[in-house]
């Protein structure tokens, strides 16, 4: 395999409602701020790849406007995938690996905020038995939280100290949405938004854009002083019939953390995108983190939720804890569909 | 660097208005089990799943292949969802041949598919959004001012695109699997349809197809070895760029020849029109036969017009064009690029059937999107590259 490595990354603020811009103006001025920083041009670029999903645009070809805000002129080496901006970033591993490309941009970006989101989510089941009985995306979380809470494999205090956690963590982060102090006892007193769930224990809905540049050997290190090399890149998805898988564990991320070579070493840092807190401690779970692992110390995706660009973001926020030497190993996931149905494992060590 | 790719299975759905009988599910799996049957594997050989198919308001799911996935083998397996507009099928297939050709996947399953019938493709491609002029349009009104442009800088006749419809839909005759099976298809026909878009005619559109499409790919052992013939991949090649700015040429983006330039150098091609024995182009409405014929350096520019009309492009012409009978016999959108790039590889393996060109050895498959500015290609052979 060729070592490949994020370089470079830029990310929108997470914002409620961006009231005045469309996605490629939000998206402009992170893929210019990328370029500018890495100090290259269109002309350096081999491959672009982005994640976007047409639904939350409430059009179809959403993503075609991208290309406005990359200046794809002359006409560029270019592909999308209607999933998470980390999946795009995996194809453009794949090219590099291919020998394809030795320098690829990824771009992810979303804007909920046109439409209803939970709502919106239910179009993603199945459109026969499931999707006419428009569960949101936030009851279907629900059931799984029951599960859980009745199996007694957590309780509703190890999910508020998740929310307590992240939104600590989040006052460092300039782009968090959801950020400060709580107290554990203080947010379990608020009532259920959908039983169990009360609202700390869900992500925010958030409008955003991200980009992250990857290099392969040697141009990597031209860019950065201390790639992110990425030692593992895997994901795996489910099937996503809530009745035929255990929805109190994630499968998928572990198939695809073992293979990913998770487990070879200490793991500094953990950037998860989990959308739920009871997620995000099946994911901790599933990725077998211990005490020595800081996790999400930007937050993560409780603290901001930028859908479609958030599982890139964990990446890419991942990748700076190994630039500024903070992390020698570090370790992003990134999740689509109910129920964690689908994840990637992303391993990057400096 | 890359390692080599063969096409070792294909297999499509019969065409038509409406595969109700059929859900989503059923119809990718009734295109993948024939892919797995002619490269002679199973669900389990398969080590990752690629998806692509156009919006996914086309049938008002969102990101369908998240249900779909264990339809088709994909349960606790990577899988890939590709969306590049009307190209998409040809990308995808891209996405998948380069999980072979990285090294990363031994064998792969690529589907691609449109079930039309779900819902309304030309009101999902119109919705009006906020500081925007809904046109209400469609694809045909989107073309159609393009199709305009070239005939007026290229003087072609103004029968030429009846001419490709006529060629198209006898074409489609020897292929059981085409959606428009039109029997008493001639000049006049086309000639007397209605006007839809001007000067696109009824019989110069594309259909709305249900329709799924898939491929087995395999690394180099897997497809030396597999039971019938391969068709090895020699270049893959796509370019995109902006719907609009001043100054874009839309009847002839930059896009397609940059593309075309480097598919052929990448396949070691001089003559593309000497050298490539068959192909199979994305052609929607007829008039974008001659257009590609020269977006794809066949002929030089605003001369494409005269390979249709000395009959080039025809099945016993120098440089046969949609054997299969093309997008305007068949048009499930999303599978509609996999199609193109499919048949390709039929004709290389000689497995098209009674629309085979005899002795085809190198052919090419082409896919192009939104407003003319995506474009995916690929050439195989039936020789190792």
């Amino acid at each position: 395999m060729r070592d490949v490595a994020v370089v470079a990354f830029s990310q929108s603020l997470s914002k409620r409602r961006e009231a005045d811009r469309n996605e490629v103006e939000i998206l402009i001025p992170v893929i210019h701020e990328l370029r500018t920083n890495a100090g290259i041009t269109n002309e350096d670029l081999d491959f672009v790849c982005s994640g976007s999903s047409d639904y939350l645009a409430g059009q179809s070809f959403a993503f075609v406007s991208g290309l406005d805000a990359v200046g794809a002129w002359p006409p560029v080496c270019e592909s999308h995938v209607e999933m998470d901006g980390a999946w795009a970033l995996y194809e453009a591993w794949v090219k590099i690996q291919m020998g394809y490309a030795d320098l690829a941009l990824v771009y992810g970006f979303g804007k909920p905020s046109m439409g209803d989101l939970p709502l919106t989510m239910a179009l993603q089941l199945d459109p026969y038995s499931v999707m006419p009985l428009w569960p949101d995306a936030v009851s279907i979380a629900a059931l799984q939280a029951r599960l859980l809470l009745d199996g007694g494999l957590l309780s509703e205090r190890d999910m508020a100290e998740v929310a307590v956690r992240d939104r600590a963590h989040a006052k460092e982060n300039p782009f968090a949405q959801v950020k400060g102090d709580f107290g554990v006892d203080q947010i379990l007193a608020d009532p259920y938004l959908v039983s169990p769930l009360r609202k700390h224990d869900c992500s925010p809905i958030s409008d955003g854009a991200s980009a992250v540049l990857l290099a392969a050997g040697d141009r990597a290190k031209q860019l950065c002083k201390r790639p992110a090399w990425i030692r593992g890149i895997e994901h795996i998805c489910e099937p996503q019939d809530l009745g035929v898988r255990d929805l109190t564990r994630s499968r998928s991320v572990e198939i695809a953390a073992e293979k990913a070579g998770l487990g070879a070493g200490k793991v500094d840092v953990a950037e998860l995108s989990a959308p739920f807190t009871h997620q995000e401690i099946l994911v901790e779970r599933a990725l077998g983190l211990g005490t020595e692992t800081r996790v999400n110390p930007s937050g993560g995706a409780l603290a901001g939720n930028p859908i479609m660009a958030v599982g890139l973001s964990r990446i890419g926020e991942a990748a700076r804890r190994v630039w500024d030497g903070s992390a020698d190993r570090a370790v992003a996931h990134a999740t689509s569909g109910p129920c964690l149905q689908q994840n990637l494992v992303c391993v990057l060590e400096g | 660097m890359a390692e080599l790719c063969g096409v070792i299975g294909i297999g499509q759905t019969q065409y038509a208005a409406k595969r109700q009988e059929l859900s989503m599910p059923g119809l990718l799996r009734e295109a993948a089990e024939r892919a797995l049957e002619d490269a002679d594997c199973t669900w389990a050989d398969i080590d990752a799943v690629v998806i692509g198919k156009a919006p996914d308001m086309f049938e008002g799911v969102m990101m369908p292949e998240l249900f779909l996935n264990d339809a088709i083998g994909g349960a606790y397996k990577p899988m890939l969802r590709v969306h590049t507009a009307g190209s998409v099928g040809g990308s995808t297939a891209i996405v998948a041949a380069s999980l072979v050709q990285s090294g990363i996947h031994d064998r792969v399953l690529t589907v691609a598919y449109e079930k039309q019938s779900e819902s309304n493709a030309t009101w999902a491609l119109t919705i009006s959004m906020p500081f925007s002029v809904a046109t209400v349009a469609g694809a045909g009104g989107y073309f159609a001012p393009l199709v305009r442009g070239y005939i007026r800088r290229s003087g072609a006749p103004e029968d030429t695109g009846i001419r490709v419809a006529v060629k198209d839909r006898q074409n489609a005759l020897k292929n059981p699997l085409a959606h428009l099976q039109l029997e008493d298809i001639s000049f006049d026909m086309v000639a007397d349809s209605p006007m839809l878009w001007d000067p696109i005619r009824y019989l110069e559109t594309c259909p709305s197809s249900d329709g799924a499409c898939a491929m087995v790919m395999a690394k180099e052992s897997i497809a030396t070895d597999s039971t019938r013939p391969a068709a090895w991949i020699h270049a893959t090649e796509m370019r995109s760029e902006p719907t609009m700015f001043s100054g874009r040429d839309q009847v002839m983006p930059r896009a397609t020849l940059d593309n075309a330039a480097s598919l052929y150098k990448k396949a070691g091609i001089q003559n593309p029109r000497s050298e490539i024995d068959c192909a199979e182009i994305y052609v929607p409405f007829s008039w974008f036969e001659p257009m590609w014929m020269e977006g794809m350096l066949f002929a030089p520019i605003n001369e494409g017009w005269k390979m249709t009309y000395e009959g080039s492009t025809a099945l016993d012409g120098d440089l046969p064009v949609n054997m299969s009978g093309g997008v305007l016999s068949s048009n499930p959108i999303g599978a509609s690029g996999m199609i193109r790039f499919a048949e390709a590889a039929l004709q290389v393996r000689g497995m098209a059937g009674e629309h085979q060109i005899d002795g085809a050895r190198k052919a090419l498959g082409h896919a192009y999107g939104g407003g003319s500015q995506y474009f995916s290609t690929w050439i195989v052979d039936n020789r190792k590259p």
